[in-house]
């Protein structure tokens, strides 16, 4: 029995995220639980944990910060334990160092690097609609090179190479799968990028 | 590259789909919900309700239209439609909307971009503008395009983007329900100042008219409602076609 836990500290629409999971888990025969919570007896009763985010960086942070004893709990399960944790969009950007989204703000710094600002050069700001992703290893999450959706203004500039795990291309190429371990932080939206989607989740739920 | 994204418009009517040819006859067309997967299923790259009942009383069938469509379909899905407060947005996003359309709201009081842009992030927050000529200018038109507000188009989604609009939803009123084709020259003086993405809507009849939105008029996204309704051309078709036509889009 799988224990997913879809972290809820006030950001957007989680709802997705849990219909999502839902969907996979039922389509596939998995037997799981599916919580939006930021309880931190269901984060340590947790096999999975998904962090979303959408909206300001420091908006996100502030709210995972504002609830006591999350982090801890949470770097607990994806440092200490080491089991499977997927950060989406800016879920994914908390992951980093630090972000320069409305001045400079600390992440988790649990994958080093940091979240930039999207050059415009004339192109539509936010990026917004389905944009291939290239893996750029072999790796268990995603498989071949498919569109997902997109909706954000910043990028995640990994410091180190290895993190890397598939890029896009936008005005400029950056990650938009990052990796650590265990870690995975992916900027687009697998709940709203269709049956590739699902698949990726799928993906995720059989680590 | 990003794609062109092909989203289907579901006009919806106290829980039901119709689609009213001018914003006047409306013709029975569904279960919203039923419809939406259908189409996510056949190539969608976004779905958007637009709610017509409007009135207060038939607001939450909007709401619980939304939740039964999170249950089913996973791609973007956009609501507007007599959305009114920023408690309005917050249910329905809560419901499972990835993205709300203001329109009249806007009109009356426009701080409700910044508010909204601020507090929820911009990326859900589409503008919509229902556009008329008069004369030599666009102008911006409410109550479902019967009424001219005064404001010019081309200032108004300038001062939209200014206030924090994440995307525009561009109608003109000219050409919808007519299918003769978008208002490509509208659509292009649009896309030339506009830094944030821009949807083109009204008027689509043919393949031809979707790659002229995207060609001349230079549209991130294409919206169209009874040609695929009536089943006159598939998504799949759009695709294609485009496709053929060298247009970067997600078959």
């Amino acid at each position: 029995m799988k224990h997913i836990t879809i972290i809820d500290y006030g950001s957007g629409n989680v709802l997705s995220a849990q219909k999502s999971f839902i969907k996979v888990l039922n389509e596939n025969n998995i037997e799981a639980k599916v919580l939006i919570s930021k309880k931190l007896n269901d984060i340590k009763n947790s096999t999975h944990i998904v962090l979303p985010g959408q909206g300001a960086f420091a908006t996100c942070m502030n709210g995972i910060k504002n609830t006591p004893g999350l982090i801890e709990e949470l770097y607990d399960f994806a440092i200490i334990k080491k089991k499977p944790f997927l950060g989406i969009c800016v879920g994914m950007q908390m992951l980093a160092t630090d972000s320069e989204e409305n001045g400079i703000h600390e992440g988790l710094n649990w994958i080093e690097g940091h979240i930039k600002a999207l050059p415009s050069n004339n192109l539509k700001l936010p990026h917004m609609g389905w944009n291939n992703v290239k893996p750029t290893k072999k790796n268990n999450l995603i498989e071949n090179s498919e569109d997902f959706y997109f909706v954000h203004s910043y990028y995640f500039k990994c410091k180190n190479e290895q993190n890397i795990l598939a890029e896009t291309q936008y005005g400029i190429n950056f990650s938009s799968i990052v990796v650590k371990e265990n870690i995975y932080g992916v900027q687009f939206h697998p709940e709203k990028s269709s049956s590739q989607g699902l698949r990726l989740i799928k993906n995720f739920v059989s680590k | 590259m990003v794609k062109v994204r092909i989203i289907p418009c579901l006009d919806v009517k106290n829980g039901r789909v119709v689609k009213g040819i001018n914003f006047v006859d409306l013709i029975d067309a569904g279960d919203p919900v039923e419809q939406a997967k259908h189409y996510s299923e056949n190539g969608a790259d976004e779905i958007c309700f637009l709610d017509i009942s409007a009135s207060i009383e038939n607001r939450d069938t909007i709401i619980n239209v939304v939740k039964k469509t999170a249950n089913e379909v996973f791609i973007p899905l956009t609501v507007g439609g007599g959305i009114s407060s920023i408690n309005n947005i917050h249910s329905l996003l809560k419901a499972g909307a990835d993205k709300v359309s203001i329109n009249s709201a806007a009109i009356k009081n426009p701080n409700i971009i910044k508010e909204s842009s601020e507090y929820f992030g911009n990326q859900c927050i589409v503008v919509a503008v229902d556009a008329k000529k008069v004369k030599n200018d666009w102008y911006v038109f409410s109550h479902g395009g019967t009424k001219n507000t005064g404001l010019f188009a081309l200032d108004w989604i300038e001062k939209v983007q200014k206030l924090g609009a994440g995307e525009i939803l561009l109608t003109s009123m000219d050409k919808d329900g007519t299918k003769s084709g978008f208002d490509t020259n509208l659509l292009r003086k649009v896309s030339e100042f506009l830094n944030i993405p821009l949807i083109a809507s009204g008027g689509v009849g043919t393949l031809e008219h979707f790659y002229e939105g995207v060609k001349i008029g230079k549209a991130n996204a294409l919206l169209a409602a009874s040609v695929f309704h009536f089943n006159e051309i598939s998504i799949k078709e759009v695709k294609e076609y485009l496709f053929k036509k060298n247009i970067e889009i997600r078959l």
